[in-house]
């Protein structure tokens, strides 16, 4: 199995969505695994990183912990890609940074409808927020980027496929469209 | 104080009559605007389309005194920045912005071509040169009484030509009119022969061949004909036309009447660069001596028909319009634009009539060998590059200025004469040019070596070359004509990419960056500029890659902001400042090339 490629997956502050189109290729999970072996990625629950070729990167950078998990798979992954939105431009989650920090906690945690007991998390176990969140290329150096909110299942699989085969990547025009 | 007074208002006069107006109010007012685009007819947008080209024109007021600091890297190298600093400590004014009393604005400007006598400045459009902090010390006095200009010392504002070494063009003086005389009594046909014989070949820096430009100027089908001599000598490092204009202009002047009455052209044009503004008047007074010998304006030489009138126009702070095509457009009063090619100049030049463009130092070489004969030229050179090629000299020699050198002779040999101690790098042809190592000292200079405009600018071992890139970088972003995208926006990038290898925050990939847009920017630029622009880059690359390699981070990657800073509101608000309440910067990975 060692000629497999390695590829490992994950999501920093996204909404797994780019995962879902992930599993979107379908019937096609089934030929990619003859070609790829899973290391980490929500899909299999492996929580430890080792060396892989490919690291796929879903959603931006918000927190300590993204950072830190962003940077291990830069270390750990000869390519590193980033896939949808989020990581790429930051994407919604990155709308808060028209806030202040302590303006969306505070109406998180404070002064939004419903709170009970309200008082801000300082608990050491949580990561902390970063003042504004960043996309992935900020933090690290990406080798790829695969644009879309999320890619479609057939982009991620010509993406896979033509990097697999070491084929410069094109796209037909219907994959890269968003209008 | 207006030169335009007496003639008729025309709209080609646009960027004279702006020059006029920025001298007289120090800067150029929305009702100037508006006054000037009912005389003329032009769009005020388009008025103030130029006013934004051109570097020395403004629409706020600069101070009574406007002082911009040549910051040329051998100005540099000798001390300018600190004597700025100086000046404006001195003068409590801050670098750009008048003073609030509106006394005195301090800046800096592209080469002024005071290179062998710098640091050097303009003062209201004079030079005063070899600034020391002494020196400083008077000016900032002198402003702080408002003495006039006219009351301060003389030995300011002298400019010396220092010419070190004279070959058959500074040696050889011809009679006035000497060879309006030969065109006369020989007829255009053999003098345009005998140029063509010498094999002269422009001495801007392109080569091409002088009698072939006349010839298709003078075949060109039109009843009128345009000679213009560019003194727009703006290439960093460059000051041998400065020399032949103020010591050697009678010359030049002959050189573009024997152009005319060869080609036929009855009009002609100096086009002097706003930083050689101080020789206008030593110009026109020349002009007006010609004109009274019967060298010049109507029936030359008592010959009937035989009519050539010269206007200097100015230009305004413009690198680019020492490029031809960008140059009629100033002419003609537009921005400078390089524009498409062909048509050339010699078909379609200024106002779309048939124009010949000549360097002052051809004009003035095509002058003595009408009067001397071909072969006084070709017994110098080799046999691609007849003649002798003026160069100005300046950076870390002993004797900076005019060297006279036979084309063909080695890099080598003019280190030696010109007093070079251990130089590491001669930039040669200016900031576009080529950077030369010691391992290519031997090449010669001539059109199929080492070709040059005529600027030699020395670097000892000492240097920093990546100070020269810096200056360079920063020179092409700001001068960038803004008209084609590679050029516009390359020269910024790598401006801001040198800037940050500058300050040691630089990894390998933006070196790879730098050397892609710079390779972007010599292959899809519209003009000579931005093909020429990154030269120095490319060259240094190759040449001095240890002054980029020690400026790096030693890691592939930085992070485009402050990890740790970035959570310092999280801390703040929640209180923390355990381990896990920071991030950690990675001890820096091992450099890999």
């Amino acid at each position: 199995m060692s000629h497999k490629i390695r590829v490992a997956t994950t999501s920093l502050a996204g909404c797994f969505g780019c995962h879902m189109s992930l599993l979107d290729i379908d019937e096609r999970l089934l030929e990619l695994i003859t070609l790829v072996e899973f290391e980490r990625s929500p899909i299999n629950d492996i929580k430890q990183l080792e060396p892989v070729d490919v690291g796929i990167i879903e959603g931006g950078v918000a927190n300590t912990d993204n950072v830190e998990v962003l940077r291990e798979f830069r270390r750990q992954s000869k390519i590193l890609v980033a896939i949808g939105a989020c990581a790429i431009n930051g994407g919604i989650p990155a709308m808060r940074n028209h806030f202040e920090l302590k303006e969306c906690l505070e109406e998180s945690y404070l002064d939004g409808i419903g709170v009970v007991n309200p008082m801000i998390p300082n608990d050491p176990e949580i990561p902390l927020l970063l003042n504004k969140v960043h996309p992935i290329h900020e933090v690290v150096k990406v080798d790829y980027v695969l644009p879309g909110c999320p890619p479609s299942g057939d982009t991620i699989w010509t993406f896979l496929t033509e990097l697999l085969e070491g084929r410069p990547i094109h796209f037909p025009y219907s994959e890269i469209h968003y209008d | 104080m207006n030169r335009w007074r007496d003639i008729p208002q025309r709209s080609d006069l646009l960027l004279q009559y702006l020059i006029d107006i920025q001298q007289r109010d120090s800067c150029i007012s929305t009702e100037s605007i508006q006054k000037l685009s009912t005389e003329l007819a032009i769009p005020a947008a388009q008025i103030k389309s130029v006013i934004e080209f051109y570097s020395f024109l403004h629409t706020t007021p600069r101070g009574h005194f406007n002082i911009l600091f040549s910051d040329n890297i051998t100005d540099q190298m000798a001390g300018s920045r600190a004597l700025m600093r100086q000046l404006c400590q001195q003068l409590n004014v801050r670098q750009g912005d008048p003073r609030a009393d509106g006394r005195v604005t301090v800046d800096t400007t592209s080469c002024t071509g005071m290179c062998d006598q710098g640091p050097a400045l303009l003062i209201n459009n004079f030079p005063i040169t070899r600034l020391d902090s002494k020196r400083i010390e008077l000016i900032a006095q002198l402003i702080e009484q408002d003495t006039p200009l006219e009351q301060w010392p003389a030995e300011f504002f002298e400019i010396n030509d220092n010419v070190h070494r004279a070959d058959i063009l500074l040696t050889h003086n011809t009679e006035d009119g000497d060879a309006l005389r030969a065109l006369l009594e020989e007829g255009a046909e053999t003098l345009l022969q005998r140029i063509g014989d010498a094999e002269l070949r422009g001495r801007g820096g392109a080569g091409f061949k002088t009698a072939t430009k006349w010839r298709l100027c003078k075949q060109a089908d039109a009843a009128q004909r345009i000679v213009v001599c560019n003194a727009d000598e703006g290439e960093p490092g460059t000051f041998k036309d400065r020399v032949l204009l103020q010591s050697y202009a009678a010359q030049v002047i002959e050189g573009m009447t024997l152009c005319a009455g060869i080609i036929g052209a009855s009009k002609g044009f100096i086009y002097l660069r706003g930083e050689y503004r101080y020789l206008l008047d030593s110009l026109e007074k020349e002009l007006q001596r010609r004109r009274d010998a019967k060298l010049l304006g109507n029936n030359i030489l008592d010959q009937q028909g035989f009519n050539f009138n010269i206007e200097i126009h100015l230009g305004a702070g413009a690198y680019i319009c020492g490029e031809e095509s960008a140059l009629l457009e100033s002419l003609a009063g537009h921005r400078g634009i390089p524009q498409k090619r062909p048509p050339f100049p010699v078909t379609r030049g200024y106002l779309g009539l048939p124009t010949v463009v000549n360097n002052v130092e051809t004009l003035m070489t095509a002058c003595q060998i009408a009067s001397h004969g071909s072969d006084w030229f070709t017994d110098k050179g080799t046999r691609q590059s007849a003649g002798t090629k003026l160069l100005s000299i300046s950076g870390d020699c002993q004797q900076p200025g005019i060297y006279e050198y036979p084309m063909g002779t080695s890099v080598s040999d003019i280190l030696i004469d010109c007093g070079a101690d251990g130089p590491q790098a001669v930039q040669i042809a200016g900031a576009a040019g080529q950077t030369l190592c010691h391992r290519e000292f031997k090449r010669k200079i001539a059109i199929e070596d080492a070709s040059t405009g005529g600027s030699f600018m020395v670097f000892n071992r000492h240097r920093d070359m990546l100070d020269m890139v810096q200056n360079f970088a920063h020179f092409f972003a700001h001068e960038s004509c803004g008209f084609c995208t590679p050029c516009r926006v390359g020269s910024t990038l790598i401006s801001n990419l040198v800037d940050k290898l500058y300050t040691s925050h630089a990894t390998q990939n933006d070196l790879r960056d730098i050397e892609r847009i710079a390779l972007v920017m010599r292959h899809a630029s519209h003009c000579g500029l931005g093909t020429t622009a990154s030269n120095h880059i490319l060259d240094t690359f190759n040449n001095f890659p240890d002054a980029y390699q020690r400026r790096l981070r030693s890691t592939e990657y930085t992070p485009a902001f402050d990890l740790d800073l970035a959570v310092c509101e999280a801390r703040a608000i929640t209180g923390r400042d355990d381990d896990d309440a920071h991030i950690v910067c990675p001890p820096q990975e091992g450099f890999k090339p």
